[in-house]
């Protein structure tokens, strides 16, 4: 493994993302875990670049940093929170749920750690964008549609579970 | 021959997807919970974009399947964000320790 100018972009981009990760357990203001939590995406993003995605990097920065922290800042300030997450929490379940986590994370890593199948794609960085076009209306055009359709009905579905009704709040006053 | 092996990508996911999972199941405000959720399947979408480079029959699959899962979780969240709204408009909480109407 050599020190290539791609080790060092991976390296610097992995800590920034695993670090906004943490900021965003350990934070107490919720509006400030969402802003870790963009520093993550970012991050992410550039990974993405590495990986010779670039289409899902831009889509990664358009949907994820910008739409859902956006939905996301919305739920926040559409609740009333008393600025902090409350921990109430037993020390002991704490605990235990990060036991869990470390040996789930550990039995995964022992299978991951040296697995290498020898081979890369070389060409995907080349006209990425009109790659994904062409496959998703050649292949995939049944499961594409299916995703407008379901957008849709989240759509649907959003606006009616959050729409005020009238009559029952006529009914409590 | 790149000079990061798919290891290393496959394990900055496994990371970020733990630390998710710690949140989800240790955090008590919902928002955080949803959030956390966001970023397991971030994690994930490392992940297939990883093996659409590495994997056994690298091509460009990986990235389409990346991308319905951008497409699922924003309707998820936007589902979410507004089942956590008309929550909250009933029962004045975000604490999802007191969201256990439906327990019996």
């Amino acid at each position: 493994m050599s020190l290539t100018g791609e080790f060092i972009a991976f390296i610097i981009l992995a800590l920034a993302a695993i670090s906004g990760a943490i900021f965003m357990i350990n934070l107490q203001k919720v509006v400030h875990m969402v802003v870790a939590l963009v520093f993550t995406f970012v991050s992410i993003a550039g990974i993405f670049v590495l990986l010779h995605a670039e289409f899902i990097a831009a889509v990664q920065i358009l949907i994820y940093s910008g739409a859902i922290t956006i939905i996301m800042l919305f739920g926040i300030m559409l609740t009333k929170h008393n600025d902090k997450s409350e921990q109430k929490m037993s020390m002991a379940r704490t605990i235990i749920v990060f036991i869990g986590v470390v040996a789930f994370g550990f039995s995964v890593y022992l299978g991951i750690n040296n697995l290498d199948f020898g081979q890369e794609a070389t060409a995907l960085h080349e006209n990425n964008t009109e790659k994904i076009g062409i496959e998703l209306y050649s292949k995939y055009v049944i499961p594409f549609e299916l995703t407008s359709v379901v957008l849709l009905v989240a759509l649907i579905g959003a606006i009616v579970l959050s729409k005020r009704d009238e009559k029952e709040e006529a009914k409590k006053e | 021959m790149s000079s990061v092996p798919l290891s290393a990508y496959l394990t900055l996911a496994l990371i970020l997807f733990c630390i998710g999972l710690y949140g989800a199941l240790s955090k008590r405000n919902t928002i955080i919970v949803l959030i956390s959720i966001e970023l397991m399947l971030n994690a994930v979408n490392i992940n297939l974009v990883a093996f659409s480079r590495f994997g056994v029959s690298a091509n460009i699959t990986g990235q389409i399947f990346a991308l319905f899962v951008v497409a699922i979780a924003a309707a998820e969240v936007a589902v979410g964000i507004a089942i956590l709204i008309s929550l909250y408009r009933n029962k004045r909480t975000v604490n999802i320790d007191e969201m256990d109407s439906m327990k019996h």
